[in-house]
């Protein structure tokens, strides 16, 4: 079973982002990267497919070269083959040329089932992992909180506001999934050591046939930006005999119980 | 001259990093007040692959340089110094000597259960009559036939009673000529007649850690049990210990990083005056001095790694970076304590754990007192001044 699960590397969450007050694109150089920490589940998802099913994980990244580092992870925790897209035209790429090179790089490669997460942590579009699907022309299966595969059929459990729903699709597929979908595994020491002795493939956009594609040919700008708005004070609730009902009436209200 | 961490060498500190601070520091003070040994650490620690990373692919190690090994030790010593202790003195101090001197019979019995962190192997050299005066063993191994008969106690022995503790090499009289005692190394499996483990001590520090005292009384092993040549047990040792010190100093290292992360955290957080603590200037150079003297002792730990990658004499190296990070270590955990404030007295507060655990630094694998006469022998050597 051929897996291909797709990973960004982003600035670190765990930093405040900057976003260039020119491009309104968020600031990348200079600034500490990680893989994306949604990706390390698809990562791991796919690991335990190929560990049950057999066959091997191909990991496919577009971004710039310090995108190698999330491909690197990947490969330490135990995919085979990894795949960097990068080219500086590429620069603020919206989601559908996103959605274009991650397709034709996956076609390429070959798969029986394309692994994503829901979203990235920096740009949180959310539309990659179905657009691939559509240009793939296979079944999107978006929002898996459980996998499973038997190598024909994909089997999820599908996450829904108030649960889940039960969705199978046939093969070839892609599937998004959701944070807490399993424990990603750290890389072992060996295979860090082990991960550059693994085949990397470097493409550009014109390798793929793709040539033209890319952040000035994109099909969507951002125009302005402006910042979250503060959050407005909590309600103070005072007990006045009817303080629990009113707790309860307000998360019913939000849907929360 | 390149002070840069190689893209391996990085990877491998940051998932050692994310893993310890995933799983080791929340449990830490919980195995601290109760003692246990953290067996779920060090299945964490042998999934990772940490006990096998600086050794040999020959050997059924990961084939790591020795700084990624540093590395990684700062980063588990960072979330405890127990953990990181455990590591230390099953991977420096109870593999190294298999792995350098072991004859490939021992290395094929006893390293794949080692390497794979499903079981610890100990170092025994100090005794109740000898410790910095190693030479001063009294513990006898004498031939019988096919066996040696071994007398003798040794204390302080890291990792020697856990439930997955397999044995110990220990340093023992073999004889005498031109009346210098002869001392040789020779592995003892735990469980052998006569062998005894003492009830885990009470320390100030490393709670975490088992450090007992182990009593042999009779112990017949085979002949084949000796590990390197016969008589060479004090130079193997003092090999043993030069990179043993150097993961001593980055143990250290990652302690006083943990010092100055507490108190950074804490400084900005905690209001006095109307103000964050760290807007003080009297607190802020607290702060410098620490980063600046924790950075110094980093510098100095990766030197010496780099040494022993190198195949270089790393022991004056060694031993300056062992001194200097474990004294800046203390200093580090005393004034975290102190920009704590009362509430740094408290063992509710993590710098009060750490000012425990960070004084043996200055004692264990050479005192401080005994790097400084390995450093003055080395730097008085050209003006012949001193005996050997």
């Amino acid at each position: 079973m051929k897996v291909v699960v797709c990973v960004k590397q982003i600035p670190d969450p765990n930093t405040t982002g900057q976003l260039d007050p020119q491009t309104h694109l968020l600031k990348r150089d200079g600034v500490e990267v990680v893989m994306d920490p949604g990706d390390e589940f698809g990562v791991e998802a796919g690991l335990k497919l190929v560990e049950a099913q057999g066959g091997e994980v191909t990991v496919v990244s577009m971004g710039p070269e310090r995108g190698l580092d999330a491909v690197r992870k990947a490969l330490a925790m135990g995919a085979a083959k990894g795949i960097l897209i990068s080219d500086d035209a590429l620069r603020g790429s919206d989601a559908l040329t996103t959605a274009r090179v991650l397709a034709e790089a996956i076609k390429r490669e070959g798969f029986d089932l394309v692994i994503t997460a829901t979203e990235s942590t920096d740009g949180y579009t959310g539309v990659v992992p179905q657009a691939i699907a559509e240009l793939l022309d296979v079944p999107a299966v978006t929002f898996a909180k459980s996998v499973e595969c038997d190598g024909s059929t994909l089997k999820v459990q599908r996450q829904t506001e108030a649960g889940h729903d039960v969705v199978e699709a046939s093969l070839p597929a892609v599937v998004s999934v959701t944070a807490g979908v399993n424990e990603p595994r750290y890389p072992s020491l060996k295979g860090i050591m082990g991960a550059k002795s693994k085949p990397l493939d470097r493409l550009s956009p014109s390798d793929l046939g793709l040539d033209g594609q890319g952040g000035a040919s994109a099909g969507q700008s951002i125009t302005a930006v402006q910042p979250a708005p503060e959050r407005a004070a909590g309600e103070i609730v005072k007990d006045e005999g009817d303080a629990a009902k009113r707790v309860a009436d307000f998360l019913a209200s939000k849907k929360v119980i | 001259m390149d002070f840069e961490l190689n893209d391996e060498q990085r990877h491998i500190r940051s998932t050692v990093r994310d893993f310890a601070q995933a799983e080791i520091a929340p449990t830490a003070a919980a195995y601290d007040e109760s003692g246990e040994f953290p067996y779920e650490w060090v299945r964490g620690m042998a999934r990772l692959g940490l006990f096998a990373l600086p050794f040999p692919e020959s050997v059924g190690g990961a084939g790591g340089d020795f700084l990624s090994y540093v590395l990684a030790m700062e980063e588990i010593s960072r979330a405890d110094a127990s953990a990181g202790i455990t590591l230390e003195a099953a991977v420096s101090l109870g593999i190294s000597p298999l792995v350098h001197f072991g004859s490939k019979e021992q290395q094929e019995r006893w390293l794949p259960a080692l390497l794979s962190g499903e079981r610890l192997w100990s170092f025994g050299l100090t005794e109740p009559e000898a410790g910095s005066d190693a030479g001063g063993t009294q513990t006898r191994a004498r031939r019988d036939g096919g066996e040696w008969v071994i007398n003798g106690r040794k204390v302080f022995i890291t990792n020697a009673g856990t439930d997955i503790s397999a044995g110990v090499t220990i340093t023992a009289v073999t004889g005498s000529s031109n009346g210098t005692r002869e001392i040789s190394a020779i592995a003892v499996e735990r469980g052998t007649p006569g062998y005894t483990q003492a009830p885990k001590y009470r320390k100030l520090g490393w709670h975490a850690s088992d450090t007992r005292e182990l009593i042999f009384d009779d112990v017949r092993v085979p002949v084949g049990n000796l590990v390197g040549e016969q008589g060479a047990g004090y130079r193997q040792f003092l090999q043993i210990l030069e990179g043993g010190r150097v993961a001593i100093a980055a143990l250290s290292v990652g302690v006083a990083q943990a010092c100055l992360d507490a108190a950074l955290a804490y400084s900005a957080q905690r209001r006095q005056f109307g103000k964050p603590i760290a807007t003080f200037q009297a607190i802020q150079f607290k702060l410098s001095d620490m980063a600046t003297q924790i950075e110094l002792a980093r510098m100095m730990t990766w030197r010496a790694a780099c040494a022993i990658d190198a195949g270089r004499d790393a022991a004056p190296y060694a031993s300056m970076a062992k001194l200097h990070a474990s004294e800046v270590a203390t200093a580090c955990a005393s004034q975290a304590v102190q920009i704590h404030g009362g509430y740094g007295f408290m063992e509710e507060s993590p710098v009060a754990r750490y000012y425990r655990d960070v004084k043996v630094n200055e004692i264990g694998e050479g005192t401080s007192e005994v790097q400084r006469i390995l450093i003055a022998r080395h730097i008085l050597r050209p003006y012949e001044v001193l005996e050997d």
